[in-house]
């Protein structure tokens, strides 16, 4: 018997277990210490946590909120996504690509800055309501200190989420379907109520799920939006709990963060039991339907589509802009008043703020570069090993994405407490905690785009370098890498944008020293100075387009769906 | 080179045979087809071979090495075959010559050594010239002759040919057979040819391996696969054999033999050991039958189908001994039959195939 029988598969055994190892320390083991917090924290069986979390009623007020919140945000981004959906993909309105660029730009900038421009655009304070001579007077109540205002905003953030999938969804209706119905008789919107929107229940009903688990897990706004109201919802409370109480009550926050998680994934239970009921798979694939011809009605619901887009987007990062310009709370801004100060001082004077940005820049650099190099081999064995238990695999690195980040922040914070194992080395309350947070959650986003990508490569250009000599190390160096760079590499972009404004993980993880830009912007906001925070906003909103466009240049190498906002 | 022995070997997926106890010895320098419908198992016979898979049972020698067996295999990367696959499989980032090279770069072959062979690999598939385009800019031909000549550059023992002409129009089939001819009397590699076009497998091959669901149903030469199926499953899949029910009259006398057809006595070909026995068949193709006229012997049936193929008509015909086996043949112009017609036709030879025992 040859001696070469089952040589050469070292190679593949140890990315098997670099990579295996990684996702453990990422996603499994987090997710395993929060829940031996609650069930035995310390080490010993008990339901002390439980009990005493149960028998709290600030507990149930926020739970409340959470649920009213999450409820009719996503209710409101369902009803604008999918209109926005079924407008822009069924009819024949015109510049779609530039209005899906600006419907889709909410979600790409961070829920706090989104907040704090909305509380701009409408306080006492507004620079453009003064303008108009329509501002309230000083020290009156901004209406948007509401529970309606949370649910307004998370509308308009997530909205785009709902747009995103059913229009992807709409996108794969075979045109058949459509000009069967209208041949026998059907018109425009009963052919929208009859087939379209029962064919896209599946769609609807996943995008549904999705943004009720990020109006949930969301931070930003409640942050901005519902502690100076004093209604706190599940994120906020654990914030308000930690900032107040510091590590002594970290077992009452793992009971809450479990409770939010367990929400998040009714949220998601909810969606997996719907779409069971009925079979609703689309069997054919063809071209899409020829677009609804508006006629007389194009002018006008182009006007109103980009009214909207007025409201949502320009209106607001509008009034961030001149907040940014303005001397000081409650100033009028004009020509005599505007000033660059706001912004020469987070910039250069600030010691905190540059610290922030230097921060920020390296983890989210850091948290991108990482997030490539690892994806590019997890998702080899996720695209194309066949192994069954690689399902798992995927489905672990999805977790800390898909719940709400303060459930990771606490995870994090439980597990780095005491020193690391053996080595003693403490990453509590410096910068590493929050690198680590950002590596387990935001590594799916790397890795999405890049499974997406090894299935358009066809495989037989690996079997190919196989057969000429080509180890697993060398056609991933020479063969795959080049391959699917583009797809990881977008993937890197939009972690590299997300965490560059990131605050739901940070605002629980950061110390002084180890602040992020979200951070700052956050204690800028609650210090009451807004302008300092609007002038930070305007600053990564501006690097946020830069970004987007540069992801658009490489957007010809690139699976379709990599970059949200390119039509 | 080396030949390739592949003993026994069955490979199973869950709880469905792919391959079934299947044996070929692919000798020094031989062309082997391996032809069946999809589904066949011809593919994963291909893979068991360049180790992509492994086998369940049995094993595998390229040259006197054991490469497979079911407690192991050995890798790809390490077995030395060259493939050409269906779709190419060129690497769209190198050039001709760095998809050519490339073997020879992983196995650290000096630079110069390696411009040189890269040349010598170019100019034996006609692509002098050509080193510094990129695969896209390349016609499906030229981008199947680089795919040749970067399996030929690193001198395999043995070429896997996966489908290599499905992809290319009938024009340049015709030029690609010539191209692979010439390339296996040029190098006198081994090579195993997947195709489920028999046309191709007739033209190129110096054998041909029929495979059925998984199992070998017959291994032979092409005009002995033609004229001598082993039995049902080849004799109607190469080119379109009748099998028709038959009676064998006397033993076999120099490879001949007495059979009655639909009520007709028939001389076929026959082994030399056959002997009357029942449930047999034979085998016919389109030109052993002809229209008989009416004073002659011959079998009468009522017309089903007349196809005009330019210059000849192809006419089916349901006997009426037994309606359910359809005879066809090509009459030449002008064409007396129509469909539901009365007609008789006459079986001139046939072979008799073997009993399932034999």
């Amino acid at each position: 018997m040859s001696v070469r029988l089952n040589q050469g598969r070292g190679q593949e055994w140890a990315m098997t277990v670099v990579v295996a190892a990684l996702i453990v320390l990422l996603s499994i083991l987090p997710m395993l210490r929060l829940i031996q917090e609650i069930f035995a924290p310390g080490g010993t069986l008990s339901t002390a946590a439980i009990s005493s979390g149960l028998t709290n009623t600030t507990t149930w007020v926020a739970t409340g909120n959470t649920l009213v919140v999450g409820f009719f945000g996503t209710a409101l981004a369902v009803i604008l996504g999918t209109s926005v959906a079924l407008l822009v993909t069924l009819t024949d309105v015109r510049g779609r690509s530039a209005f899906v660029l600006c419907y889709v730009m909410p979600l790409m900038i961070a829920p706090q800055v989104t907040a704090l421009a909305w509380l701009q655009l409408f306080g006492p304070a507004s620079p453009l309501l003064k303008m108009l001579g329509i501002a309230p007077p000083l020290g009156s109540r901004n209406p948007l200190y509401s529970p309606e205002g949370i649910i307004l905003l998370l509308g308009v953030q997530y909205g785009p989420l709902v747009f995103l999938l059913v229009r992807a969804g709409l996108r794969k209706l075979p045109r058949e379907l459509v000009e069967a119905a209208r041949a026998s008789g059907a018109g425009w919107f009963t052919v929208l109520r009859t087939i379209v929107l029962p064919l896209m229940t599946p769609s609807v009903v996943a995008a549904a799920a999705l943004a009720f688990v990020s109006c949930v897990g969301n931070f930003g706004i409640p942050a901005f939006l519902g502690i100076p109201a004093n209604y706190l919802v599940l994120p906020t409370l654990i914030y308000q709990r930690l900032a107040g109480g510091g590590p002594a009550v970290l077992g009452d926050a793992a009971f809450l963060s479990v409770l939010i998680g367990l929400i998040a994934m009714a949220g998601i239970l909810a969606q997996e039991m719907m779409s069971r009921r009925r079979d609703y798979r689309i069997s054919s694939t063809s071209l899409a339907a020829e677009p609804y011809e508006l006629g007389k009605w194009r002018v006008p619901v182009q006007v109103m589509m980009w009214c909207l887009i007025v409201l949502i987007l320009i209106l607001p990062l509008f009034g961030l802009l001149l907040s940014s310009l303005v001397p000081g709370y409650g100033i009028p801004l004009n020509a005599a008043t505007a000033t660059l100060d706001n912004y020469r001082f987070v910039l250069f004077e600030y010691g905190a703020a540059r610290r922030a940005f230097l921060n920020s820049f390296v983890l989210s650099f850091s948290a991108a570069a990482f997030a490539v190099l690892v994806a590019i081999p997890v998702a080899y064995l996720v695209a194309w090993s066949g192994k069954k238990w690689v399902k798992y695999l995927n489905l672990a690195v999805e977790l800390p994405y898909a719940l709400p980040g303060v459930v990771l922040a606490i995870a994090s914070l439980l597990m780095f407490l005491k020193p690391i194992p053996f080595t003693g080395v403490q990453i509590y309350n410096t910068v590493w905690i929050i690198l680590y947070a950002y590596l387990a959650r935001f590594l799916v986003l790397a890795l999405r785009p890049t499974i997406a990508g090894y299935h358009q490569i066809d495989r037989a250009l690996e079997e190919a370098a196989r057969v000429a000599g080509a180890s697993l190390f060398t056609r991933m160096r020479t063969i795959i890498f080049p391959l699917v760079a583009p797809a990881a590499l977008a993937g890197g972009l939009l972690i590299f944008m997300t965490a560059l404004s990131e605050l739901t993980v940070s605002a629980l993880l950061w110390s002084s020293g180890s602040e992020t830009i979200g951070v700052l912007m956050f204690s800028f906001e609650q210090g009451g100075d807004s302008n300092y925070a609007s002038a930070i906003s305007a600053i990564t909103v501006t690097i946020t387009f830069v970004l987007m466009l540069l992801a658009n240049q490489l957007a010809a190498h690139l699976p379709s769906g990599v970059l949200p906002w390119r039509d | 080179m080396a030949g390739l022995t592949i003993n026994d070997v069955t490979k199973t997926f869950g709880d469905f045979d792919a391959v079934k106890d299947v044996s070929i010895d692919v000798r020094d320098g031989e062309f082997l087809a391996v032809l069946g419908p999809s589904g066949c198992g011809k593919t994963t016979l291909l893979r068991l071979v360049a180790g992509f898979e492994n086998v369940t049972s049995g094993d595998i020698r390229i040259g006197n090495e054991v490469v497979s067996t079911a407690e192991g295999c050995v890798p790809p990367e390490k077995r030395r075959v060259g493939i050409v696959f269906q779709n190419y499989a060129l690497w769209p980032h190198m050039t001709v010559a760095e998809n050519i090279g490339y073997s020879l770069k992983v196995a650290k072959v000096d630079a110069e050594t390696r411009k040189r062979r890269v040349e010598d690999a170019m100019a034996l598939v006609d692509l002098t010239g050509f080193g510094d385009r990129r695969p896209a800019n390349l016609s499906g031909g030229q981008r199947q002759r680089v795919a040749l000549a970067r399996c030929l550059v690193a001198a395999p023992s043995l070429v896997l040919f996966d489908e290599p002409l499905a992809n290319l129009d009938v024009h340049l089939r015709a030029a690609m057979e010539d191209e692979f001819a010439a390339f296996h009397k040029r190098t006198g590699t081994t090579i195993v040819y997947i195709t489920h076009d028999q046309a191709e497998a007739m033209a190129l091959a110096d054998r041909i391996a029929v495979m059925d669901n998984g199992r070998l149903a017959q291994l032979a030469a092409p005009r002995d696969l033609y004229r001598e199926p082993a039995n049902e499953m080849v004799a109607s899949f190469i080119s379109e054999g009748i099998v028709i029910p038959a009676q064998v009259l006397s033993p076999a006398e120099g490879g001949h033999i007495k059979v009655s057809v639909l009520g007709q006595e028939v001389v076929v070909r026959c082994r030399p050991d056959e002997a009357p026995r029942a449930g047999a068949k034979i085998c016919c193709r389109a030109p052993e039958i002809s229209a008989a006229t009416s004073s002659e012997p011959g079998i009468d049936g009522t017309v089903r189908r007349a196809v005009y193929k330019g210059g000849v008509a192809r006419i089916e015909l349901a006997p009426d001994a037994d309606p359910s086996v359809l005879l066809h043949f090509e009459q030449p112009d002008p064409n007396p039959f129509e469909a539901g017609a009365r007609a008789r036709v006459r079986i001139a030879s046939g072979w008799l195939i073997p009993g399932a025992a034999a």
